[in-house]
């Protein structure tokens, strides 16, 4: 399948959007009219052709866009790349888990051919080649979880599991939703979740905890997460907040449309082979208010699912701006069942 | 649950009761990479019932053309690993699940001491591999009955070297847990895998020593025992049905069509756990997972390896 890649920007003239395709494929997240939290985990099985689980690893018309973007956020802040030093294996497991997806699923665009341990990596797209021995982090530019982490959309956490937990010790994240890879990094699982209200009192983490650690090779999961972000940023970490915090006030019941984004993720957990670790992809979807608009139901619903957000996750997610978009919104909803 | 379809390319008669099997892939590629002491379960079609057994993998985890599988001769079980010595051949096919690991090697160790009883070396030989690789520090301790049951001392003896000590019970070697364990740097990690009696003394050793929990590693898969027959109620799926004596309870549910969850088969991992709504009985815990104060309160079962004693049990399921 061709695909073509976008030329956009997601920061300074923000020119990134959605075509009628990109639109139609959009994980909408929303079931009911309703949202809390859930274990709302399931397998992460191929769905329909041109869906965003199509395949295991997402390669869509803002591919080429995002690495770019990618690019720019580690040259400020190399920081946004870190792993201890005993996740060497699970590194090799999480490039290879990528590759393999990527090149059996998008073979016009990546190929990669494996004579033993000798490997090649060709990513059109990009205009990459390496030739390496896989297993010998001498033999590529930089260690294998931010090589392939520059070269795939979303953010990747490794985790390590020992004592009946999981650690994010390796990561490569530069669309974050505001949260803190130097702070995390090392962390258990508890301690990252640690901030979010409701979900932990009513116990999904506990759960989903338990659940994970018996993640299975080969039946990797997912579940999908949302917030909401002003203009069609990537990169709204706590260290970039100066250059982002302050748009949440430039929003106006005219820009509405235009300046409010659907933020949804993607997550995706993979049990790796040779580490035993866990890699946890997420992949983020933007939306603007206009272009969800095109979607009578979605716009009814989301409409819905805004006005009746518990305050402390709306506080959580820091949806200053909660109200003027369910003003906007109201246009949408009749008042007639969404279904 | 994904499986992977294997078939038999060699057997190999490694001492009077242990018998190793080497499976390929039947499609000819690759199996799944895996990590040291990682363990699958096979499925067995015997007499038309589908028996489900957890072996260690003892292959090593660089070389995935083919794995290989250990099973010791239990004359009193169920006949899992009777089959396996006395029908199957080079060439018969069956399933497996996925590498699972339960008993992996902690990244952070500063050294290891490996210590296995008889057929418990098993997941130790994929673990030796992983260890010479990433050059970690370890021991291994291999206890054994007689020179006759020294199963895979040679490849031991060729993979360990000097850091490889063997004890033999016939010749009144034997091992001493607390000389052991009272003389290691800070940081050492205690694995574990044997007969109970053998996994008890050396946990306790190293409580008593002062070592942290989370220092401490065993496996111990528990095989489904047969015990007097019961019945069981889903309330979820609304089904009814009779555990015989020689089933296990999870058995006894796949039979009845409902998919339940599982994992190792074992009583280790806790995939399969049930709760219970009602008892008019008692419950017959034979699970390592569950805690003392789980299993005294009625509450949950591991129908892996579990059964209960009443007439009625009702399992949210």
């Amino acid at each position: 399948m061709s695909q073509t890649f976008k030329k956009e920007t997601f920061r300074d003239d923000y020119t990134f959007s959605n075509s009628p395709e990109a639109i139609k494929r959009f994980p909408f997240p929303f079931p009911e009219d309703e949202y809390m939290y859930s274990v709302n985990i399931e397998p992460h099985v191929k769905t329909a052709v041109g869906s965003v689980t199509e395949f295991a690893v997402d390669v869509d018309e803002h591919y080429v866009a995002e690495c770019e973007d990618k690019k720019i956020t580690l040259e400020k802040d190399p920081d946004r790349y870190l792993s201890l030093p005993h996740m060497m294996d699970a590194q090799w497991d999480t490039l290879e888990l990528i590759m393999d997806s990527m090149s059996s699923d998008y073979p016009d665009q990546f190929t990669l051919t494996k004579d033993g341990d000798n490997w090649t990596w060709v990513n059109k797209p990009l205009g990459i080649t390496n030739q390496f021995v896989f297993g010998d982090a001498t033999t590529l530019p930089m260690e294998p979880l931010e090589y392939i982490g520059r070269q795939v959309q979303g953010d990747w956490v490794v985790l390590d599991q020992r004592d009946n937990n999981l650690f994010a010790d390796a990561a490569i994240v530069t669309s974050q939703a505001d949260w803190s890879l130097a702070i995390d990094v090392g962390m258990s699982y508890q301690e990252w979740h640690g901030p979010v209200p409701i979900a932990n009192e009513i116990g999904v983490f506990d759960r989903a905890l338990k659940y994970l650690l018996n993640l299975q090779l080969g039946s990797p999961v997912r579940r999908l997460n949302w917030t909401m972000t002003i203009n069609p940023r990537l990169d709204t970490s706590p260290e970039s907040y100066p250059l982002w915090g302050p748009d949440r006030l430039s929003v106006t019941p005219e820009n509405v449309g235009d300046k409010v984004h659907l933020r949804v993720e993607l997550q995706t957990l993979f049990r790796l082979p040779r580490s035993n670790g866990i890699v946890f992809g997420i992949r983020g979807y933007l939306i603007s208010m206009n272009e969800l608009a095109t979607n009578p139901l979605w716009a009814k619903r989301f409409h819905r699912v805004l006005k009746g957000l518990h305050p402390e996750l709306a506080e959580y997610k820091g949806l200053t701006y909660k109200d003027v978009t369910v003003d906007w919104l109201s246009k949408y909803d009749d008042g007639t069942p969404s279904e | 649950m994904s499986h992977l379809n294997v078939k038999v390319a060699a057997i190999e008669q490694v001492t009077e009761h242990v018998k190793h099997f080497t499976l390929v892939s039947e499609n000819g590629e690759k199996l799944p990479a895996f990590s040291g002491g990682s363990h699958v379960v096979l499925a067995l079609n015997i007499k038309g019932r589908i028996h489900r057994n957890p072996y260690s993998l003892m292959s090593s985890p660089l070389h995935t053309e083919s794995y290989g599988v250990s099973v010791r001769k239990q004359e009193m079980s169920r006949g899992g690993s009777v089959y396996m010595h006395e029908q199957i051949e080079v060439g018969s096919r069956f399933q497996i699940t996925y590498p699972v690991n339960l008993f992996s090697l902690s990244k952070l160790s500063h050294k290891n001491i490996l210590i296995a009883g008889g057929i418990g070396i098993t997941p130790f030989m994929s673990q030796i591999v992983d260890l010479n690789r990433l050059q970690t520090d370890y021991e291994l301790h291999y206890a054994y009955r007689s020179p006759e049951h020294a199963a895979f001392r040679e490849e031991i003896e060729e993979m360990c070297g000097d850091r490889s000590h063997f004890y033999v019970a016939s010749d009144g070697q034997m091992m001493d847990f607390y000389a052991l364990l009272s003389k290691q740097p800070l940081g050492t990690h205690v694995y574990v895998c044997g007969p109970e009696p053998m996994v008890n003394a050396m946990i306790a050793a190293a409580r008593e020593l002062g070592w942290p929990e989370k220092h401490i590693h065993n496996e111990q898969f528990t095989a489904p025992q047969i015990g007097d027959s019961f019945k069981v109620k889903l309330a979820i799926s609304n089904i009814e049905l009779e555990v015989p004596s020689e089933m296990s309870m999870l058995e006894a549910i796949e039979e009845a069509g409902v998919d339940a969850p599982f994992l190792c088969r074992g009583g280790a991992c806790g995939r399969c756990e049930l709760e219970v709504v009602s008892c008019d009985g008692s419950i017959i815990h034979h699970d390592n997972y569950l805690t003392d104060a789980e299993k005294n309160s009625g509450k949950k079962i591991m129908p892996c390896v579990s059964r209960a004693k009443c007439q009625n049990i009702v399992v949210n399921l």
